[in-house]
């Protein structure tokens, strides 16, 4: 019995129903948001520390042995994604309580955001194949109610491409499940990756890993079936939007990460080169959406898909050092985006807009925003010594050591674009003088409301974990490498699973 | 505003009308029915909570919304709660034993002279009877509410 | 039998291809319906369309008597609706917010997110 492995699933399924049941008592609600992420942050370093020990930490539910039970199951890999879940969670819920509208809070926001918490860490811990697709369908549909919640036009109009493309995903993954069943006749991960070596049919192998690439690259926003991001991620409440770039994404690309490593590792010169591809075109394309807009959300909306390129080019190099590379920029993207997403927030907050040309003169009468600001675009631009330096640094190494100039290539070029963007933002927000009709008294009231506070604590709390991953990132890519040699060895992981009671 | 509402949901038919009335109290025990067989025959929480959703929508469709909140006592919301509560304590018990999470108990008890089985399950069951339910009424209700 | 349910599988997947193609929102949701029928019936057929008893093993027995179908594609494809039939009912609700908000049920007069 290892109670530390279902904790974070458990946690805010807890929480979330607490707050179902004091849905009429906003204050409450609060709190339990509060106190939920911050126990399951509590739970996930829990969980780390019992990984680092043990190496996998293994939970059969309900008493069902595998392969025939529902498996739960950590590496560091699912171990260090459920820290950060906490993290990100615990972020959004401090922010939340200052920038949420009480309409909003009313309608179930704080239940759905656990919901949608629940269903990310459950994707993280699961070993089996369809309780990813139940935990993926959780999630998904607590962010559709998360997207639509205040039904904008802008909302709906995004929420029905989300949607649309989200289930055409999960209906090929459905059937991807249903034909992974019908060759190796399991479902538990450990098990498929175990049989399917002895498969002969190697052609419908590589047509299921194809499949599978499809259904968690639509949910990555990998090109070429990325656009649904671009057109819904900026609608939203921008909390919102702050834990989608930051977790959402993530999932469908540690979802890649898993079936990439530990299931489909027989013919990785023809499903990775697939991977490097398309990691370049995402890489490409995203940039250069994000080069023609000027709207602060959807700038960093279409960055979220650029970076997406970097992580999948990790995994699509497939040496360790590419792995530790691509889950690095992992962590790394999801504090920096959730960071820049919630200062987009707080600009919004001191002017009343998002548009780049009906702002300006930020810096001058909000300093202190503009440093901020500045910290997190330069370290997603990758500039040294902040965490996007290393990440792109180790990424770009990798490629260099088997000699994929190409994509390596267009790595670097993407960081330079990237770094265009972010100043574009920088000159036109903070820098340039306020145009005509800004509302000037309102930037520059005194803010010293405890709603102001709680955004700046969040903000601040990934400010810090950027800071903290580029100057004493050490012990982090330790941590990775152990992550990398475990993702390049299934072996351990199956006989974790497999190898009878815990 | 409220009357004209009222007045383009409610059916005019008095079948309808009057058969709801009688059907209502039939379809929410035939839902207690299908939840208590539902361990080793078919039945179960999911199927006795849509029906007895189905119950109280049709006595939606013909009398309206409002006296459906009335007969219904509580609100969708509550139930959705109560449900989801009743699920996550009928994981716990497990713990106590040492056992891994959602491990089924049993505990078995006579009540005049028959014996009464007892289980988690028949939480867990419980549970999503009252989830189905309540999401379902949540959902009609609002399409209900915003059809002006 | 394979055969048969492979064609209609396959007019199945087409069909709600083609639907989710067209304009209307409305035609949009037909299409996802479809689709999530048919990835259920392909769950149910690529596991093997076998007749046979119910999986449960007699008081006393260790083995089942006979032939049992397998239980496992059952339990998916139970699990598979019951998610699409939440996850239709949001997609209902939402066409219906976005008709009242938008207007029509065009598709082309949704792009103001696009760019």
């Amino acid at each position: 019995m290892r109670l530390e492995v279902i904790l974070p699933i458990f946690i805010p399924l807890i929480a979330g129903t607490l707050s179902v049941v004091v849905w009429r008592s906003t204050f409450y609600q609060r709190w339990i948001a509060v106190l939920g992420t911050a126990a399951l942050l509590a739970s996930g370093l829990w969980l780390l520390s019992a990984v680092r020990a043990e190496g996998h930490v293994v939970m059969q539910m309900g008493n069902w042995q595998a392969p025939f039970g529902i498996t739960i199951v950590a590496d560091t890999l699912s171990a260090v994604m459920a820290v950060l879940t906490g993290l990100m969670g615990l972020v959004v819920a401090i922010y939340s309580l200052g920038s949420i509208p009480a309409s909003h809070e009313r309608f179930g926001y704080y239940p759905l955001m656990h919901l949608l918490l629940a269903g990310v860490a459950g994707s993280f811990l699961t070993g089996d194949l369809f309780n990813l697709y139940v935990w993926f369908e959780v999630m998904l549909l607590a962010s559709f109610a998360l997207l639509t919640l205040g039904g904008e036009r802008a909302q709906m109009e995004g929420a029905i491409k989300y949607v649309t493309l989200n289930l055409f995903s999960s209906a090929i993954f459905l059937s991807s499940i249903g034909l992974m069943y019908g060759m190796v006749g399991t479902l538990n991960m450990a098990d498929i990756a175990d049989k399917l070596s002895e498969v002969e049919h190697t052609g419908m192998v590589n047509v299921l890993a194809v499949m599978f690439m499809v259904a968690f690259g639509i949910k990555a926003a990998a090109f070429p079936l990325f656009f649904w991001l671009p057109a819904s991620y900026h609608t939203p409440r921008v909390a919102v939007s702050a834990l989608f770039a930051g977790l959402l994404t993530k999932v469908g690309i540690y979802a890649l990460y898993r079936m990439f490593t530990l299931i489909f590792n027989g013919d990785v010169a023809y499903t990775h080169t697939i991977l490097l591809w398309s990691a370049g075109f995402t890489m490409v394309t995203g940039v250069l959406g994000a080069a023609a807009q000027f709207e602060f959300r959807r700038i960093l909306a279409f960055h979220s898909v650029s970076q997406i390129g970097y992580m999948i080019l990790g995994l699509a190099l497939y040496t360790p050092l590419a792995l530790i590379g691509g889950l690095f920029y992992v962590i790394h993207h999801s504090l920096v985006k959730t960071c820049l997403f919630l200062i987009s927030g707080l600009v919004y907050r001191l002017t009343g807009t998002y548009e780049l040309k009906e702002l300006g003169e930020v810096y001058r009468h909000r300093p202190g925003i503009a440093i901020l600001f500045l910290i997190a675009a330069l370290s997603l631009a990758g500039i040294p010594p902040l965490s996007g330096f290393f990440a792109k640094f180790i990424i770009v190494r990798a490629g260099l050591e088997i000699g994929a100039y190409t994509l390596t290539g267009i790595a670097l070029a993407v960081g330079l674009l990237t770094l265009f963007s972010m100043i574009k933002i920088w000159a036109e927000v903070f820098w340039k003088a306020a145009p005509e009709g800004m509302d000037m008294e309102r930037l520059k009231a005194p803010v010293n409301d405890s709603h102001g506070r709680f955004m700046l604590t969040g903000i601040g709390i990934l400010i810090a974990g950027i800071l903290l991953l580029g100057f004493w990132g050490q012990p982090v890519i330790e941590l990775f490498e152990v992550m990398a040699e475990q993702l390049m060895n299934p072996e351990g992981y199956i006989e974790a699973v497999l190898g009878g009671e815990q | 505003m409220t009357e004209v509402k009222a007045k383009v949901i409610k059916s005019n038919t008095v079948i309808l009308h009057t058969a709801s009335l009688f059907l209502l109290p039939l379809q929410l025990l035939f839902s207690m029915f299908l939840l208590l067989r539902g361990h080793d025959e078919p039945g179960g929480g999911f199927i006795a909570g849509l029906v007895a959703a189905g119950a109280f929508v049709l006595y939606l469709f013909a009398h309206g919304v409002d006296s459906t909140r009335k007969i219904l006592r509580v609100e969708p919301h509550d139930l959705i709660g109560a449900g989801l509560l009743f699920g996550v304590i009928s994981a716990l018990p497990a713990i106590f034993f040492g056992q891994a999470l959602l491990t089924a108990q049993w505990w078995s008890f006579y009540l005049v002279g028959t014996e009464v089985k007892l289980s988690t399950v028949l939480l867990f069951d419980l549970g999503v009877y009252l989830v189905v339910m309540g999401s379902i009424l949540t959902i009609v209700m609002s399409l209900n509410e915003a059809e002006e | 039998m394979e055969h048969l349910m492979a064609y209609i599988i396959g007019i199945l997947f087409g069909s709600a291809v083609y639907m989710m193609l067209r304009r209307s929102i409305v035609k949009l949701v037909i299409g996802l319906m479809i689709l999530s029928n048919a990835a259920n019936l392909l769950i149910f057929t690529v596991a093997g369309m076998t007749r046979g008893a119910p999986p449960l093993i007699a008081e006393g027995a260790l083995m089942p008597e006979g032939a049992v179908a397998d239980p496992l594609p059952q339990a998916l494809v139970l699990t598979a609706i019951v998610i699409a039939f939440g996850v239709l009912a949001f997609a209902v609700v939402l066409i219906h917010r976005a008709y009242e908000v938008v207007g029509n049920d065009d598709l082309d007069q949704m792009k103001d997110t696009d760019t």
